[in-house]
């Protein structure tokens, strides 16, 4: 395979922002008729280097080979032109026009005077559709087609073109086992066409299933290529992470104080049903799952963002119900949301107002905002959590995704909660800073609080829970002491594997 | 973060050096072409002048709110007109007549509970039907101003009253009522806008809702508030004009949303919520006000005035966002 010319080759690709090195220097090259993984953790530059291959960041520095020719992408335009297609993890489709256009936006053919030549449309469209074996047609309106079949109009779309490198970015994401295996099928076609793929995935099973090679991206520089063949998972995270995981506990029980909530039996509608469970002050109970497992609509329900059809909620051996999140939070339940930059801050804010928000009411002097007040709950809870920004002037959405979070920890640590609930705790956060938010994490139930941390990364949750719920398509299938955990047990209760219930 | 401060400053002072600009402009250009032997700007003139923005202006500094906080009202000029007639109608009711001038302050009373009221039933629909506020507005306009016609047909209402005359035209050091009411209003939003919870939470909802919602903050009747203060300010907009004046032409008020739109977006408030300032608004009215003004004295023709001022919302909008969008990229990495 080395001795063929590489259809896609990067050379010394370095582009920064301000005060960060997105890329420091990426080098990798693709040869036709390879499956390449790219791997990285997130932030680790997987995505700007995709777009310096789309044409949409121009790099400071470095080369862009395709077939040996060298090749400047000003924009996606280019890209396209030079045979390099993209599959986004998220779909750019337009829903309410049919399939054919969609593939063949921006060049539909034409009779004369503009009029669009429909027959070619349609034929060029189901000759490209059969080729995939897919189930619809050219004239079928795409917003009535499943996620998988959308993604196939994606792939469509790379083929109408002479692909010399198709990159899928997370292409599985949302794909049943059964559309996986198509999607597979398809990418073992465009290989032995001679297309050079770059595939994308954080799944292993996946990279080791389909892929020839592997490159890792670590903190925007490149650390190696392996064969997929001669490497196995251990090696690969080493290089992705820069150490062995370390799935050990760190830390030593704790004296658990008395239950702070206890659910009994709660269910809401199609999401979850029937979860019982309780964490008492002092601890860490970790909720993982896949996504759609139904552990962010338990805490949203904790919150009172949605309304439980079933079940009973007891806070300090009391039932309550929560109505609102003014009420959860008067209550003494906090939420760290999922999303920091969509649910929990206000990034053209400041770093001080976006703390003191849920509790800004109560610091007037009369008819005012008392900036004192605020500057002193900012300062202590930037020391407490070493927030490292420059000033509480400055704005949150200038600020690392580790101190945008302990901008929202902190937001909530400061209304003194009984319950703190976070949600995927480190996604978009830095190595660095994701230990440090796990020993924040660990060390908040020293200091008494209940917390719940909800992660779709089993490291993670292995390493803070003092006990794990395993859920499953909405249903509590197992819990686990952190005594008792095995990564085997953790993975067959949240497939939803028979026999694993408790 | 120096490049913070610096965005910053362009942001708001921005529309102060334009009118700078134009003071200087209008000034050397009305000399050079010989096209006036009169200064542009004496202090007369510029009293004159805030005077003038006065009616669009206290419009306006509501529409700051409104707007920051996420949403627009479009039925301004409607409620503007309704208030005013609203105010000199009633002066003609049998016991207000009866009252003598002692009616008048409850006549003012009548037009701003009017301009509340009208705030009320546009900031309960927004919230409790979710539809867009340019829509729910959007209709409220129109009919709002439905009711302006319905009340008298095409017939102006008048009622000429000397002792209200009076005071529209008294003046405190050469300001008269309009042009201070005009500033109170800037003076007391804006302290509104920076120093209370009132204020934060409404820039909070504006810049992102659902953070705010996750933050406790009551997010439908915040907006509500805020609906009701621009319609009292439309309404107080009303009684300040008008109490002069002494006569509602129905078609009064038209397009009043749209220039209180321009200033606002001129002064630097962004059409999508989130950001913006009273103070930016105060420029952005005193901006247009002098555009005008500017453009007559150099002797270009009145209708030349819509044109430019079209031409440079669009040319400000445009570097607002090359500025923006540079700021945008740095952030995503």
């Amino acid at each position: 395979m080395t001795d063929q010319k590489p259809a896609l080759r990067l050379e010394g690709i370095v582009k920064t922002f301000p005060g960060v090195r997105a890329l420091d220097g990426v080098s990798f090259a693709v040869q036709p008729g390879e499956v390449h993984a790219l791997m990285g953790e997130n932030g680790a530059g997987k995505s700007t280097l995709m777009k310096v291959l789309g044409g949409i960041y121009q790099p400071e520095e470095g080369r862009i080979f395709i077939d040996e020719r060298e090749t400047v992408m000003r924009g996606p335009l280019e890209a396209k032109a030079n045979g390099v297609m993209f599959i986004h993890q998220e779909l750019s489709l337009a829903e309410e026009i049919s399939v054919a256009e969609n593939i063949y936006l921006g060049e539909l053919p034409r009779k004369s005077f503009g009029r669009v030549d429909w027959a070619t449309l349609y034929a060029r469209t189901d000759a490209i559709l059969q080729k995939l074996k897919v189930s619809f047609n050219a004239r079928t309106r795409v917003g009535d087609l499943s996620i998988a079949n959308q993604q196939m109009v994606e792939i469509a779309r790379a083929l109408t073109v002479d692909a010399k490198a198709v990159i899928f970015d997370e292409p599985t994401a949302s794909l049943t086992d059964a559309e996986k295996s198509v999607l597979f099928d398809v990418i073992a076609d465009l290989r032995a066409q001679g297309v050079g793929i770059i595939y994308i995935s954080h799944r292993m099973e996946e990279i080791f299933k389909i892929t020839d090679r592997i490159s890792v991206l670590r903190d925007g520089a490149y650390r190696g290529t392996l064969e997929t063949a001669k490497t196995d998972e251990d090696e690969i995270t080493r290089m992705m992470i820069g150490r062995s995981l370390d799935l050990t506990r760190t830390h030593a029980p704790v004296d658990l104080g008395p239950v702070a909530l206890r659910v009994e039996g709660l269910s809401c509608g199609d999401l979850f049903q029937d979860a019982s469970f309780e964490v008492r002050e002092g601890e860490v109970l970790g909720f993982y799952g896949l996504v759609g497992a139904g552990r962010t609509e338990i805490a949203e329900t904790l919150f009172g963002l949605r309304k439980p059809t079933a079940g009973r909620i007891f806070l300090k051996g009391e039932e309550v119900t929560i109505t609102s999140p003014i009420d959860a939070i008067q209550k003494g339940i906090s939420l760290v949301p999922e999303s920091r930059k969509e649910q929990g801050l206000v990034l053209g804010m400041n770093c001080r107002d976006n703390m003191t928000l849920p509790q800004v009411g109560d610091l007037t002097a009369g008819p005012f905002v008392s900036d004192g007040a605020e500057i002193s709950i900012y300062d202590q809870y930037r020391d407490r959590l070493q927030i490292k920004s420059p000033s509480w002037r400055t704005t949150v959405g200038n600020l690392s995704g580790g101190n945008q979070q302990k901008i929202v920890i902190g937001k909530w640590l400061s209304m003194r909660p009984e319950v703190l609930i976070v949600d995927e705790p480190t996604r978009g956060i830095d190595v660095g800073s994701k230990s440090e938010i796990h020993n924040l994490l660990r060390e908040l139930a020293k200091q008494g609080y209940a917390v719940i941390v909800i992660s779709s990364e089993m490291p993670e949750v292995l390493h803070v829970s003092d006990r794990i719920v395993a859920m499953y398509h909405g249903r509590v299938m197992r819990e686990f002491t952190a005594e008792e955990v095995t990564e085997d047990s953790l993975i067959q209760a949240i497939s939803g594997i028979e026999g694993s219930a408790a | 973060m120096q490049n913070d401060t610096l965005k910053k400053l362009v942001n708001n002072g921005a529309i102060w050096a334009f009118i700078l600009f134009q003071l200087v402009f209008f000034e050397v250009a009305g000399r050079w072409w010989s096209l006036s032997d009169s200064a542009f700007m004496d202090l007369d003139s510029m009293l004159l002048l805030l005077k003038q923005s006065a009616p669009i202006g206290i419009i306006a500094i509501g529409m700051t709110v409104v707007m920051i906080n996420g949403n627009i009202d479009l039925s301004v000029g409607a409620t503007y007109a309704l208030a005013g007639i609203v105010m000199l109608d009633s002066m003609n009711w049998p016991f207000m007549e009866a009252m003598g001038d002692s009616a008048i302050p409850l006549a003012w009373l009548f037009a701003l509970f009017t301009g509340c009221l009208l705030g009320l039933i546009n900031g309960m629909i927004v919230w409790k039907t979710g539809v867009d506020a340019f829509i729910v507005t959007l209709g409220a306009m129109l009919g709002y101003r439905g009711l302006v016609f319905m009340y008298n047909g095409e017939n102006p209402t008048y009622h000429l009253n000397w002792t209200m005359v009076d005071f529209a035209e008294a003046d405190i050091l050469g300001l008269q009522t309009p042009a201070i009411v005009f500033l109170a209003v800037v003076l007391i939003v804006w302290l509104v806008m920076t120093r209370t919870v009132h204020g934060r939470n409404a820039y909070a909802i504006g810049d992102n809702r659902e953070a705010a919602v996750n933050a406790g903050i009551r997010v439908g009747p915040h907006m509500v508030w805020n609906f009701v203060l621009i319609g009292f300010l439309a309404a107080l907009s009303a009684v300040a004009f008008y109490s002069g004046s002494g006569s509602v032409n129905p078609n009064d008020g038209m397009l009043f949303e749209l220039w209180a739109i321009t200033a606002v977006v001129l002064g630097g408030t962004k059409l999508a919520g989130g950001r913006g300032s009273i103070i930016g608004t105060l420029g952005g009215v005193i901006a247009i006000q002098l555009l005008r003004r500017g453009l007559n004295h150099i002797g270009a023709q009145t209708e030349t005035v819509n044109l430019v001022i079209g031409i440079i919302l669009i040319a400000v909008l445009f570097l607002d966002r090359q500025l923006n969008r540079k700021g945008a990229e740095e952030l995503k990495v």
